[in-house]
């Protein structure tokens, strides 16, 4: 199936089965590999993308639920700067290996934009990626720092 | 000596020893490949070059897989070399022989002996011969810091600066001792000169090397001890970085693998022409255990291979169970006459007059990696040479278990170092069948291809933290103290460390052995390794020996570490943390645990809080870790904290469970992982004793597991001995 697909404010033809899922369009078809690959079955995060604003675990939708959206990715979040989520980590060192951290920013990001002040059960409740590096303590404190400027 | 040979003396410098029978072997022209003619930059060893614009580059012979080693090396490094840090720049370095990490031999081999610096030549180059004979460069056994940095690094980068003030004292034609060192720049205060280093590059590499420089006093640390910046974290929060599994290259495909799934199973036979025709399929691929299939689309690939009719044999495990091995854990212990590692006083006789001797036995479950990033792999076969971009813990290993797979020589394969999404001993040398499946479909296709596994696969056909019992018996003597330590534990195999089950508590009869057993089971390194085990099992039973002599869990183990005053101090210091000893509201508990592994000292403490249906909430973790000296304090907490996570979360929920010769959990859904609801707040501090330097990487594992069930009695008087603790509702089990 011939398609249009918005990613990144930027329209782009793509020639795929509508089954597909998201995330692998993102990482192939359009060769964006800041969105990643965990588990396939929408349990760890690490493929979220925003749909209209939206997170969304790109692993678990098919190409075709988005092709009138807009889907952002890791590298459309801070296209021209970085996102402020995006210096926040890096301020609060939170990443270890960091597989898993683009899928907790665009995840954070965009709860933010939706409660600039989440609580931390809002938190727990919404921010429910893995990091098998166990950087959630420094997940917390970049919130914070998010919380205060 | 010409230029070339001092420069692969300083790489081979960085290496290691005991074979000083090697001493007259010239130093190797080969080495000398590396020296990169044409290059504009000058080599002064191989894991340093400095630019004539002055930029220090390092090159650091370790995959950075979250531990930080990137930052932590080149700030060693530079440190000796008095560098400006904004001035240096990391590099991985390529997977060729020239940089084994020959500290690694000498620093597990010979351990702190020291080397008098006449034979140091002689015995790095020994060194580094056996490291590159055994393929090594790898990154584990949290050993980077400790001998690669301490022993290499850091005398790469003194060398280095002794060079470049020979060169300026040389040009300038003063006394050495006028000169001195500061970010970067020789100076020469009586005249005022200076010059900067990459202006004095070049001559410095004409100088007479000093293979065993002094090192810095660490009084005047500018580098070393701060908590600097990660260099590679801007890529990682942009998505910018590659790893192995963002590798792409011109024409490559996709393949998805399904392995047999009882271990040791074979892949019979499979119905290709009934996927042949689905969209994108390019291939179907029939390995000895496993079936492929290529597409253009890794979706694709994993829609036809489920399509795929295949038949696997089950071989001779098809029967295996881990519930009966359990049960046969249980015979083993009260059988068989255990394989004594250690023994102190009396045991057998102190043993034999206990009335009632106190006895407990705990129990583990396999368990499996799960990093983060599924382990793949993307090969390339073409024109008799073969390239391997993967995620590995150590390239070396990866090229020649590439090569013996692809039947060709290890020079005709090329190893592309990439940064890990996570490693915790997934990728080590033993544990590479992700890379051999990927190199045997590489080599019957014309185009690259990368392999991805599913998470099913990657966490069924894992190498496995092997499951075990251990069985304690003690006695109390009228003082209070334990007479008598007796432990006997199961051993399946990968059971290297026999220390690890070595206590550090002052009790005069010891007895600590073993019972083994083979079972088909894939076993692997899990990040800590055995001390994952004997942490749980060794601090749990110290503490229901304090609780039956009536003590307070603190000071009953301080009054047993009498003549061990790091020990005392790290579990002091993690008790005042958390508010050791201030009154528990009902239902709250704190513990503790211990533990001496990696060459650092490290003590737990954790505060929960359980409601009588056994609901539990683990709230705060405080952790005091000695490992002689901290380089980085940031990086060193960063792993620390994530190390209690990972204990935390295997004590909680992590089992692999195995059945009819088949991995019962195949993905986060029945694997679960702590997420940041349950995590608890962490506090982390270090204390540094001075003492040679520890590991940091896998020091936080294992006495987690034991300060949380010590709580967990604390606040309810259930004593928890089975791993994992959560059962179904999340409720504490048994
Ligand atoms: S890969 Fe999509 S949620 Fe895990
Ligand atoms: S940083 Fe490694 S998985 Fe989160």
């Amino acid at each position: 199936m011939k398609f249009k697909l918005m990613v990144n404010e930027q329209v782009r033809p793509i020639d795929a089965d509508e089954a597909t899922p998201l995330l692998w369009v993102i990482r192939e078809t359009l060769g964006l590999t800041g969105t990643k690959f965990g588990c396939g079955i929408g349990a760890c995060g690490a493929c979220t993308v925003h749909v209209n604003g939206r997170p969304m675990r790109s692993c678990v939708v098919p190409v075709r639920a988005v092709a009138s959206a807009a889907v952002t990715t890791i590298e459309g979040l801070g296209a021209s700067s970085m996102h402020p989520v995006q210096q926040a980590w890096i301020d609060a060192q939170v990443p270890q290996c960091g597989y898993c951290q683009t899928g907790v920013i665009m995840t954070v990001a965009a709860l933010l934009e939706e409660n600039p002040e989440p609580s931390e059960d809002d938190l727990a409740r919404q921010l429910s990626n893995l990091c098998r590096c166990g950087t959630y303590t420094r997940m917390r404190k970049a919130i914070r720092i998010l919380r205060r400027s | 000596m010409g230029k070339l040979n001092r420069r692969a003396f300083l790489a081979s410098g960085a290496v290691l020893g005991g074979g000083l029978l090697l001493a007259y072997f010239a130093i190797p022209k080969r080495l000398s490949l590396h020296a990169d003619a044409g290059d504009d930059r000058l080599f002064l060893a191989t894991w340093l070059r400095i630019a004539p614009d002055g930029a220090v580059t390092v090159l650091v012979p370790h995959a950075e897989m979250g531990q930080g080693v990137h930052t932590a090396l080149p700030m060693m490094l530079a440190e000796e070399l008095d560098a400006d840090w904004p001035q240096v720049r990391v590099e991985q370095a390529p997977a060729e022989g020239v940089y084994a990490v020959g500290d690694l031999v000498r620093g597990f081999g010979i351990g702190d002996w020291r080397i008098p610096s006449a034979l140091l030549r002689q015995v790095d180059y020994a060194a580094y011969r056996i490291a590159d004979l055994i393929h090594m460069q790898t990154t584990g056994g949290s050993s980077s810091v400790r001998f690669t940095g301490h022993l290499g690094m850091r005398r790469a980068g003194a060398a280095a600066r002794n060079l470049l003030l020979q060169a300026a004292a040389r040009r300038w034609q003063v006394g050495i001792s006028e000169c001195q060192t500061d970010s970067g720049h020789v100076l020469h205060p009586p005249s005022g000169r200076s010059a900067g280093y990459g202006d004095l590059a070049e001559a410095a590499a004409r100088e007479r090397l000093d293979p065993d420089p002094p090192l810095k006093a660490r009084a005047r640390y500018r580098i070393c001890g701060r908590p600097l910046a990660r260099v590679d974290l801007p890529a990682l929060v942009t998505g910018s970085a590659r790893f192995g599994i963002d590798i792409r290259l011109p024409g490559m495909k996709f393949a998805a693998i399904r392995h047999a799934p009882v271990f040791d199973g074979v892949a019979v036979s499979c119905d290709a022409a009934a996927v042949r025709g689905l969209p994108g399929v390019q291939r179907v691929v029939k390995l000895p255990s496993a079936v492929v299939v290529v597409a253009d689309g890794f979706w694709q690939a994993t829609n036809a291979l489920r399509g795929l009719p295949v038949e696997f044999d089950e071989g001779a495990h098809g029967r295996f169970n881990s519930e009966e091995l359990t049960k046969e854990f249980d015979h083993m212990l009260s059988g068989a006459d255990p394989t004594v590692d250690a023994r102190i006083g009396q045991p057998e006789a102190v043993l034999a007059a206990a009335e009632d001797p106190i006895e407990a036995v705990y129990e583990i479950p396999f368990l499996a990696h799960a990093t983060m990033e599924p382990v793949n792999c993307t090969a390339w076969f073409r024109d008799g040479k073969l390239d391997i971009w993967t995620g590995t813990q150590d390239p070396l290993a990866t090229r020649a278990r590439g090569a013996q797979i692809a039947d060709l020589d290890t020079d005709a394969v090329t190893v592309h170092p990439v940064p890990l999404g996570g490693g915790f001993g997934r990728r080590l040398p033993s544990h590479l069948n992700y890379v051999e499946d990927a190199v045997r479909v590489a080599m019957e296709v014309p185009f690259p291809i990368q392999m991805i596994w599913s998470r099913e696969e990657d966490i069924q056909h894992d190498y496995y933290r092997p499951a075990g019992k251990s069985r304690f018996r003690a006695r109390i003597g009228s003082d209070l103290r334990p007479l008598i330590w007796d432990n006997v534990y199961t051993d399946i195999g990968l059971n290297e460390d026999r220390d690890a089950a070595l206590i550090p508590y002052d009790i005069p009869n010891q007895r600590i052995g073993r019972v083994r057993h083979k079972t088909p089971v894939p076993l692997g390194y899990w990040r800590s390794v055995e001390h994952s085990m004997h942490g749980f099992f060794t601090e749990s039973f110290v503490d229901e020996l304090a609780h039956r002599a009536g003590a307070d869990p603190l000071s009953y183990r301080l009054g047993l570490l009498k003549n061990r005053p790091r020990h005392r101090a790290v579990l002091s210091r993690a008790a005042d943390l958390l508010g050791w000893g201030t009154a528990p509201e009902v239902g709250r508990g704190c513990g503790l645990a211990l533990c001496e592994c990696f060459g650092s000292i490290v003590a737990e403490a954790v505060q929960i809080r359980v409601s009588g249906d056994g609901e539990l909430r683990v709230e705060r973790v405080t952790a005091a870790v000695d490992p002689g000296e901290v380089i980085n304090p940031d990086i060193a907490a960063a792993q620390i904290e994530g190390g209690i996570v990972f204990g935390l979360g295997a004590a909680l929920w992590g089992r692999i469970s195995i059945e009819q010769g088949r991995v019962v959990q195949g993905n986060f859904s029945d694997y679960e992982l702590m997420r940041l609801a349950d995590c608890p707040e962490i506090t982390v501090e270090f204390i540094e004793s001075g003492a040679a330097i520890g590991g940091l990487g896998e020091v936080g594992v294992p006495p987690v597991a034991a300060a949380l069930a010590n709580a967990i009695f604390a606040a309810s008087g259930r004593r928890i001995r089975r791993l994992p603790m959560l059962g179904p509702e999340r409720r504490l089990m048994g």
